[in-house]
This record gives C-alpha cells, structure tokens and sequence, in this order.
C-alpha cells in the first residue's frame, strides 16, 4: 500500500466538543496506526492473516479495554475514548477493531459486569495486557439474528459443566486464550461459561475463504462434552439481556469505527481527486465527483455529531439499547456507502491494493451484517418506536 | 541529572496558513496546535533516554498560555516527569530567551535541550540565547548526544562530513534529526501525565527586541509555461526577465 497520508477530516470543529485527553488518546493511536499498522496491513489481508505481532501495541495503547478500571489492570477511560480508539483502528482496518472491539466489549466487558472477583482479577489485567485474546460465542450455524433459539446447552453435573453445543462466525476463536459462551442451562435459561483453550472436548476450527476482514481471523467454536469448572459460570447475570448488554457495548464503538472507515475513504477519494487529471484538469473540478465529495463529508458529519452525542449519553449511563442500534445502523451504512463512492472516484486504481478503499468496503459488509444486522437494527428502532416487535410474524412472542 | 527540555506550540503542518490585523498577526482561528516535533522528536525523547540510563529527571518547560498545556501534557505523557508553564505571551526570541533563563538560573540543570529550531518561525535562536544569558556553552544542530561521566560527546553535521564535539556538563544543545527516534506515548504514559506536575510560573520583566512588521504568504505556485525545444531564444529571454535567474 502506498504511504499513510491520512488527514482527518472534522468540518463541524467537533473536536471542540471534546477533551484534551480524549484528542492526545486519538491523535497516539492513530500516530500508532500509521507507523505500525498500516504499513502491513494490505499485505496481512491478501495473504487472510491476522498481524499477531500487533497485540502488544493493542495493548500499549489502551485498545484492549479501555474502559474496564485500573485495579484490573485497564485504563479506566470514558466512553468517548473507547469510541475515539475503535475510530482510529478502523480508519486503518474494520478487522484490526474487530479484535479490539471483541477483546474489550465481548471479552473483558462481561467478565467486568458480570465476572465474580476471582474471574476479574484471574482474566482482567491478562485482557488488558494482551496476554490474553478472549472471543465471544453467541452465533451458532442456525441462529444468528435470533440468538434466542440457541441450542449450544449445559448441564450440571455436580462438581462441573458439562457443554455441548457449536458456534459459529466468531472472531478471535482460533487464536483466543479464552471464550466467552452463551449457552441454555437445563432449564433453557442462557448463562456466560468461560471456556478455556485446552479444555478436553474444545476446539475452534478456522473459517477460511472469506472476503472481507480477512487480516481478522474467523472460527467456530465446538463443544463436545467439555468439562467447565463451576467456578467459570458468570454468576452476575442471565437471560439473553447478558449477552445483549455486551452487544451494545461492541455495537457502540462500532458506531465510532465505521466513522474511521469512512473517513479513510473519504480523505482518499478527495486527495485522489485533485490530483488525478482527465480531460486536461483534475477529477475533482467535475460537479459530478463534487457531489460524492460534499456528500460524504456532509453524511461523515453527521455521523461525527450523532456518535458523539450517543457517547455523552453513554458516559452518563443514558444510552439506551435502541439509541446504539440507531448509530451502529446509520454510520456502517453511510461507511459502506461512502467506501462504494469512493472507490469509483478511484477508478481502477481503486480496485487495488494500493489504496484502502476496496478494503474498507468487503470489511463494512461483515460490519453491515454482525452484531445484528442492518434490518434487525431497524427492526429495533421499529419496536422502539412502535412498541410492537415485528422481528416474529408466527405470533410468538418475542424473546 | 537534571535535564530541562524547552518545548514549543507550533501550527500542525497541514494548518492553512493566514494572517490577521493588517498581516501583523498569524490568524490561529480553526488552527490545530502541535508540540514543535524537533523539540519533540530528538530534544525529549533523547533527554528521556539520558534520564533512563544515568537517573535522574526531565522537566519540560515552555513560555506561554494555558491553551498551550495540551502540548505540555503531551509531553509528560511521553515520558518527561514534571513540567514548568512560565505564564505570559512570548513576544520574540529574546524575550522567550530572558523567561527560560531567569527561571532556570537557579535550578541547576546538567542539560538544557531544544530542537534545532521551530516549524513554524525557523529563527533557531532561543537555545543560543538561553545559553548566553546563562553563561553556558552551546552546541546547536546537534545530531548525536552522549553522556561520559561529565563530558557531552556531541556529533553536528558540517559541510560535507560531520563534527564531534566535546563539551563539560552544564551546556546547552538544540537538536536536529538523528538524535533520536520519535516516541508515541503509550495508555500509561497518558495516565500518568494526569498527575505529573505542571507548574505555572509568574514570568519576569522581559522586554522583547524586536518587532513583527509584516507576514506575507509565499507566491502561490504558477502553472508551468512550454517552450518549444526550437526556440532557445525565448526560453533565455524568460529565465532573464520573468524568471530572473540569469
Ligand atoms: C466476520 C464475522 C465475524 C463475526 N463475529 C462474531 C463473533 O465474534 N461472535 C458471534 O457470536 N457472532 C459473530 N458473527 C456473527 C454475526 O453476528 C451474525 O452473522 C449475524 O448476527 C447475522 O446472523 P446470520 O449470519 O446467521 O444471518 P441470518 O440471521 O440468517 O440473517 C440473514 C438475513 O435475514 C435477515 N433477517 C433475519 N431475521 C430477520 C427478521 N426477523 N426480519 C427481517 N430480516 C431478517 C437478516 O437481516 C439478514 O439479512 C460474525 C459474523 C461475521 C460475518
């Protein structure tokens, strides 16, 4: 890929809105990004690599975690700053924050709510420190946007668990330490177990082929009869409101990096454009690439404002599920739209791995797709605002 | 060891430029602020790793307003342990020069560093004019800096080759690329700088010398002008009234 020459875009001073520390945390990771990421990034994603040699400098930079307290061992930052950091990972690549994004809001975000204290301080500072990489199963091969129906259960067996079960499409899985499983207990009620790697019976085969976050790695997880020890049940919480709760938390700094993403495109596609000449002047002097131009700054900003104001709610603990759907929903659609414009101001130079942007683009169509889907989001909104659910039309009730 | 890093707040490089009041003063207006990167790159980070090596201390130090504790909280969190904020509008390079040394008269620093100069002025006086007023020796553009006990082996590059330079403790230095290699502050780094000291000094009387009269931008870039090969005349015409370099 050709050098980093990213510029940030902020056409509304949104950076008026935030604090010294929030801009010194987002201007070091995204020093961090260009010097150690994105030099390698395009080749880890051709060769369907995950650049482990990153985690430590995840850690170093506060990316695992941020939120979770010093005593263990996180740097017990605001929302703003979670946010600012998975803005600047994804500006770089939706895989790289998807790492960042599991490990902190899927990993250590319920051992942190959840966890008892012996799970706290075992895991935490091990988490924080990338020591540790953690995955999260919920998804199983035939429940995805209804996690509800899971069949992944476990049964007491006096002196331990025992877990059966298969999820699928989890990031992390085959290079995670630990995995946080949602499964049904006998009575079908969902609790978290954390499975660790070496339990007899677990294994986490590797999805290969994909075409999008593919310097992310994918994988199943598969119980058969593995013995969990009692004391690795998450005692704090249960219902599918657990695994939810950790689902707003990735959701809400996937809100903030799909403004990374599109704000990479965007930064290019306007840099390319004035320098690239047809017809004897540059692209970016026809009306036609004006209008992609103002356009996406225009959808950038209002992202930027709607983001913002989701992580002042959140840092009050106001932000309810819905309002997160709304933001995750609205800015990995406008990434995704944005890296498509982008891209054709490219020509066929975008195309290439020589510019980000057709990376950028096959990875927003796995953030378009998990953590709940672009409809089940606005079927969220819907229920919200309507107070019926429509995500059943059998009749049954929801949940 | 004590280390003393003088530290500037300069416009980051991709700042639009523009002037205000008759082009008397630069417009900050929509600007974004950056710690001026040879002070940053080579003077900080290098006096952290004499620090880390031989013990010791690295104060940070920078004449101006509350707006510039951004940039000296920066600095702390890459790793200087406390910070000096002499509070007043630094009005030229001797004026700056007069504030830095009447605090640091009494202080006892081993080592005063700066960079080479600012990106944004290029004067590059400030780090000969400290040493001055302090009676201290000078090295500026320094590329290399290593510590013997109390002897400075100092390298500059010269016209065509280098120059080694040895120098007693205490003196003065500026910085230029090589020195060493540029830090980013780490999560820790940025935690710790929320609790490391930042002094705010009352600033001396200190007249300044001199006075900005105008600023004015470059000529913007012209279009490139063809000349047919055949017609050599012309193009020595050009270069001799339009160009004026022959
Ligand atoms: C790269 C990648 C990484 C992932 N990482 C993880 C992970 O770490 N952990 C984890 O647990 N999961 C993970 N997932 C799974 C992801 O969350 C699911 O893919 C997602 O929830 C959708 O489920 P599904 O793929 O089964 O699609 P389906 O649920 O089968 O959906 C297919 C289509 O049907 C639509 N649809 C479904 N129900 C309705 C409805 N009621 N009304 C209208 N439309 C509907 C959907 O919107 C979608 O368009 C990952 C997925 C990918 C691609």
């Amino acid at each position: 890929m050709a050098e980093d020459r990213f510029q940030a875009p902020d056409y509304y001073n949104v950076d008026e809105l935030l604090t010294d520390e929030h801009k010194l945390i987002r201007d070091t990771v995204r020093a961090w990004v260009k010097k150690e990421v994105s030099p390698i990034i395009e080749d880890y994603a051709q060769r369907a690599e995950f650049p482990k040699q990153i985690i430590p400098g995840l850690a170093e930079v506060g990316a695992f975690g941020p939120y979770i307290p010093e005593e263990y061992g996180g740097p017990g930052l605001d929302q703003i700053s979670y946010g600012l950091i998975m803005q600047e990972l994804e500006r770089c690549d939706s895989g790289v924050r998807s790492t960042a994004s599991v490990q902190s809001s899927l990993v250590m975000y319920p051992i942190w709510k959840f966890g008892s204290e012996e799970q706290k301080k075992k895991y935490l500072p091990k988490l924080a420190s990338g020591e540790m990489i953690g995955c999260f199963g919920l998804t199983e091969p035939d429940h995805g946007s209804n996690p509800a129906g899971m069949v992944t259960n476990f049964k007491d067996m006096g002196d331990h668990y025992l877990l059966n079960g298969a999820k699928m499409w989890i990031t992390n899985s085959p290079i995670a330490d630990i995995a946080v499983v949602w499964a049904k207990n006998e009575e079908g009620r969902i609790h978290g177990l954390i499975v660790e790697r070496g339990m007899e019976g677990f294994t986490t085969p590797e999805i290969h082929g994909k075409w999008s976050l593919r310097a992310s790695v994918t994988g199943e997880l598969v119980f058969d009869n593995v013995k969990v020890p009692k004391e690795n049940l998450l005692p704090g919480k249960s219902g599918l409101g657990a695994p939810l709760s950790c689902l707003d938390s990735a959701r809400f700094g996937i809100a903030w990096g799909a403004i990374g993403a599109a704000m990479d495109c965007y930064d290019s596609a306007l840099r390319y454009s004035k320098e690239r000449i047809q017809f004897d002047v540059p692209i970016a002097s026809f009306q036609l690439t004006q209008k992609k131009l103002a356009e996406m700054i225009t959808e950038i900003t209002k992202a930027q404002l709607l983001t913002w104001r989701l992580g002042v709610l959140r840092n009050e603990g106001k932000a309810t599920s819905a309002q997160i759907s709304m933001a995750k929903r609205n800015n990995v659609e406008m990434a995704l739209k944005i890296a498509r414009e982008a891209r054709q101001i490219h020509g066929g130079m975008g195309i290439t791995g020589e510019y980000p942007i057709m990376r950028h683009m096959m990875n927003l169509e796995s953030v378009i797709t998990y953590e709940g889907t672009h409809d089940i989001h606005l079927l969220i909104t819907g229920y919200d605002i309507t107070g019926i659910p429509a995500f059943r039309n059998d009749g049954k009730q929801f949940k | 060891m004590k280390i003393l890093v003088l530290i500037s707040k300069v416009p980051d490089t991709t700042a639009k430029i523009s002037f205000t009041e008759n082009n008397t003063k630069f417009n900050t207006e929509g600007v974004q602020f950056i710690l001026n990167p040879y002070d940053e790159w080579y003077a900080l980070v290098r006096g952290i790793e004499l620090k880390e090596a031989n013990g010791g201390s690295v104060t940070v130090l920078n004449v101006g307003r509350a707006d510039n504790d951004p940039i000296i909280r920066k600095a702390l969190a890459i790793g200087a342990d406390d910070a000096v904020r002499i509070d007043t509008d630094d009005l030229d390079a001797l004026n700056v020069a007069k504030q830095i040394a009447a605090y640091a008269k009494d202080q006892n620093y081993d080592i005063i560093l700066c960079g080479k100069e600012t990106i944004d002025y290029n004067g590059s006086q400030v780090g000969g004019m400290v040493a001055q007023l302090l009676g201290l020796p000078y090295v500026s553009l320094a590329t290399k800096l290593d510590l013997n006990g109390d002897t400075a082996t100092l390298e500059r590059d010269i016209q065509g080759g280098s120059e080694v330079i040895e120098v007693k403790l205490p003196f003065v230095a500026s910085a230029a690329k090589g020195m060493a290699e540029a830090r980013i502050p780490n999560m820790r780094g940025i935690m710790a700088a929320r609790t490391k000291p930042l002094n705010v000094v009352q600033p001396v009387d200190a007249a300044n010398a001199t006075e900005v009269v105008e600023y004015s931008l470059p000529p913007s870039k012209q279009g490139c002008k063809f000349i047919d090969p055949d017609n050599v005349e012309e193009l020595v015409e050009l270069l001799h009234t339009e160009a004026k370099v022959i």
